[in-house]
C-alpha cells in the first residue's frame, strides 16, 4: 500500500547539510497498522511527512495505493494538483491535533470535505457520521480550545477519515496524551483499522504503542531502517533488537561464569515442560531470572531469562537440546565475564547477542 | 463664538472626519491585507517563497512607512488629482490617507499572519488544499483576532492623518480646528474638537477590544 524505494532526504541548514534519510526502503502492506520506532532524530517524522510528500524526499520513490507520488509531484515546491488530489486520500494525524481554532468541531471535520468541494448537506451529514464514529457527536458544536487532548485526538482522526482516506499517517499522535488516553485512541485506531480496513502507518517512540496496536514494525537509527518485519516475524528472529524492546525480560547473572540465556515460548511450545526436562536430561541446576507472558501483535509469547551454570562452551549441548525443542534461544550472556557493553537501542535496555543456529 | 455658532460646525467636521476615515479604511484594508499575505507567502520558506517579490514589496512598504504623512499628502496631490479630479475636499483626501495606511496595515497583516501556527498551514496541506484555500481558511480566520486589532490601530492612526490632512485641503474636524480654533483664536473651539477627537479614538479602541476579546473568548473558551 505504502512503498518507499531508495528515500534519501538532506536538510541543509546554515551550510550544514543533515541526511534525515539515508536510502529507506518501506513497504507497508495494505490493511496493515505498521509502526516506525527510533530514537529522537532517527528521522521518522521525515520519513512520514516524505511519504505524502509534505517534505519533498531528495531521492527516491513514494507509492501509495498504485501512485507514483514522488512522479505526481512536479518540479516546483508548490503541490501539484494531481499531487494534492492524492493527498485527499492519504489522512494525517498530528502530535499536537493541528485543528483551527477559529472552527468549531464539526467544521473542523467538514474542512477536508469543504477541499473536496462537497455540498452544504453532505458535509454535515459525513461530519456528523465521523463524530460519531469516534464518540464525539455531542461535541459537534464545541470548539477545540473546550476539550481535552484526547477529544481532540478523535477530532483530528475524525478530520483525517473524512476524505474516505485508505491511508492514515500518524506522526506521535499519542504522544501527548497520558496513558490511559493513549490506549483508548489506539483502541481507536486498531479499531479504524479492522472495520475500514484503514491502513495505517504510525510513528511512535513508545514501544508499547507498537505492542498494543502494530501488525509490523520497523526500527530507524540514523536515517535507516534497521529492522522490519512483522511482529511475530520479528519475535522469531534471534538477536531482533526490536523483539526485545518489544518484550524484554529482565534479571542480571548471579556471578560470573554463568551463561544467560532468553527462551521464547512460542504457540504449543509454550505448553511443554521443557525447562525441567532440560534439567532432568542433562542434570543441571537452572535459575529463572525473569519471565513474562504477554500478547504482541495478538500472539501469545513467553519469554523467560535463565541462567545455567558455566560458560557459553560448557552449555552448547544444553543449548542445542532447547533449539531442537522449537524454543528461541538468544544468548545474553556468555560468563566470559567480557561480553562486551551491551548495544542500547532505547535507554535501559540491552541488545541480545546474535547467535546462528 | 457661541455653542449654537459651534454646534453646525462641529457636526460638520465630525461627518467629514468619519466619511473620511471610514472609506480610507476600507480602501487601506482591501490593499494592505493582499500585500501582507503576500509578504509572509512570498518570504524564505514561504509556500510560495520568492525574494524578489518580497524584496520589491518590502522595500515599497518600508519607504511608504518611514515617509512622514504630510509629505506624502503634498506629494500625491498630482495623483489625487488624476485619480478624484480634485486634490481638495474629504473625497479627494481618501487616497493620500490611503496611501499613507496601506504599507502601516500591510505589516500588521504580515505579523498576524506569521503567527499562525505552521502545523495548521502542514494540516491543510495534507489535506489536499491549494494556496487560495490555506489562505482563506487558514491564515486569514486563525489571524482574525490580531487582524481586527491593526485594523483598530489603523483607525485611530487614519483618524489622526485625517487631522493633519485638514490642514492641507482637507475636510473635517482637523480642517475646522485649524481654520477657527487656531486661526481666529476660539480656544475653546479647539478645545472641543480635541474632546471629540479623543472620544473618537476612544471608542474605536474600545469597538476594537471588545471584538477581538470576543474573538479570543469563542477560540479558547474552558469547558
Ligand atoms: N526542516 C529541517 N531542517 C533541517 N534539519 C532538519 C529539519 N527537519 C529535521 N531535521 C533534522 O533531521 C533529522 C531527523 O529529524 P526527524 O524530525 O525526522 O526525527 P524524528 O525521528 O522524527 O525525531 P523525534 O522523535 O524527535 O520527532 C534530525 O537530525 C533533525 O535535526
Ligand atoms: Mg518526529
Amino acid at each position: 500500500m505504502i512503498t518507499t524505494t531508495g528515500l534519501t532526504k538532506v536538510y541543509s541548514a546554515r551550510g550544514r547539510e543533515v541526511a534525515a534519510l539515508d536510502g529507506v526502503d518501506l513497504h507497508v502492506r495494505e490493511g496493515e497498522v505498521f509502526g516506525v520506532i527510533g530514537q529522537s532524530g532517527a528521522g521518522k517524522s521525515s520519513l512520514i511527512r516524505c511519504v505524502n510528500l509534505l517534505e519533498r524526499p531528495t531521492s527516491g520513490t513514494v507509492t501509495v495505493a498504485g501512485q507514483d507520488l514522488t512522479a505526481l509531484a512536479g518540479r516546483g515546491r508548490r503541490a501539484s494538483r494531481d499531487l494534492r488530489a492524492a493527498r485527499t486520500r492519504i489522512g494525517m494525524v498530528f502530535q499536537h491535533f493541528n485543528l483551527l481554532s477559529s472552527r468549531t468541531v464539526q467544521d473542523n471535520v467538514e474542512l477536508p470535505l469543504e477541499i473536496l468541494g462537497a455540498s452544504g448537506a453532505d458535509r454535515s451529514r459525513k461530519a456528523r457520521e465521523l463524530l460519531d464514529l469516534v464518540g464525539l457527536a455531542d461535541k459537534a458544536a464545541a470548539y477545540p480550545g473546550q476539550l481535552s487532548g484526547g477529544q481532540k485526538q478523535r477530532v483530528g482522526i475524525a478530520r483525517a477519515l473524512a476524505g474516505d482516506p485508505k491511508v492514515l499517517l500518524s506522526d506521535e499522535a499519542t504522544s501527548a496524551l497520558d496513558p490511559e488516553t493513549t490506549r483508548s485512541i489506539l483502541r481507536l485506531l486498531r479499531d479504524l483499522n479492522r472495520e475500514l480496513g484503514l491502513t495505517v502507518l504510525l510513528i511512535t517512540h513508545e514501544m508499547d504503542v507498537v505492542k498494543s496496536v502494530c501488525d509490523s514494525a520497523a526500527l530507524m537509527r540514523k536515517g535507516k531502517i534497521i529492522e522490519s518485519g512483522t511482529v511475530s516475524e520479528l519475535l522469531a528472529t534471534p538477536g531482533s533488537e526490536l523483539a526485545h524492546e518489544l518484550f524484554p525480560v529482565g534479571g542480571e547473572p548471579s556471578g560470573p561464569d554463568r551463561t544467560v540465556l532468553d527462551v521464547t515460548f512460542h504457540g504449543e511450545t509454550a505448553t511443554r515442560p521443557v525447562i525441567s526436562r532440560l534439567s532432568r536430561t542433562y542434570n543441571v541446576d537452572i535459575s529463572i531470572l525473569g519471565a513474562a507472558m504477554d500478547t504482541v501483535g495478538g500472539r501469545q509469547i513467553g519469554r523467560m531469562r535463565i541462567e545455567l551454570p558455566g560458560r557459553y562452551e560448557d552449555n552448547v549441548v544444553p543449548i542445542g537440546f532447547l533449539r531442537e525443542q522449537g524454543l528461541q534461544i538468544d544468548v545474553v550472556d556468555r560468563g566470559t565475564g567480557a561480553a562486551g557493553p551491551p548495544a542500547a537501542v532505547l535507554p535501559g535496555t540491552r541488545a541480545a547477542e546474535a547467535v546462528a543456529t | 463664538m457661541t455653542w449654537s455658532e459651534m454646534q453646525p460646525l462641529l457636526t460638520q467636521g465630525t461627518l467629514d472626519t468619519l466619511y473620511m476615515v471610514l472609506w480610507s479604511t476600507l480602501v487601506t484594508v482591501a490593499g494592505g491585507l493582499p500585500l501582507g499575505v503576500l509578504l509572509v507567502l512570498t518570504d524564505k520558506g514561504g509556500l510560495l517563497q520568492n525574494t524578489p517579490v518580497n524584496k520589491v514589496v518590502g522595500t515599497v512598504v518600508n519607504i511608504g512607512r518611514s515617509l512622514p504623512f504630510l509629505i506624502l499628502l503634498i506629494a500625491l496631490i498630482p495623483f489625487t488629482t488624476l485619480v478624484v479630479g480634485t486634490f481638495i475636499g474629504p473625497t479627494a483626501m481618501i487616497v493620500p490617507l490611503a496611501i499613507g495606511a496601506i504599507p502601516f496595515f500591510a505589516r500588521l497583516v504580515e505579523t498576524a499572519v506569521r503567527e499562525v501556527d505552521a502545523g495548521l498551514v502542514e494540516a491543510v496541506q495534507s489535506m489536499g488544499g491549494s494556496i487560495p484555500v490555506i489562505v482563506r481558511k487558514v491564515l486569514l480566520p486563525q489571524a482574525l483576532p490580531s487582524l481586527v486589532s491593526g485594523v483598530t490601530t489603523t483607525v485611530i492612526v487614519l483618524i489622526g492623518y485625517s487631522a493633519m490632512a485638514g490642514a492641507v485641503g482637507g475636510e473635517g474636524l482637523g480642517s475646522k480646528a485649524v481654520t477657527y480654533g487656531f486661526q481666529r483664536f476660539e480656544t475653546e473651539f479647539m478645545l472641543v474638537t480635541v474632546v471629540i477627537l479623543v472620544a473618537l479614538v476612544s471608542i474605536v479602541q474600545l469597538l476594537g477590544d471588545g471584538t477581538v476579546r470576543l474573538l479570543v473568548r469563542r477560540g479558547r473558551a474552558a469547558a
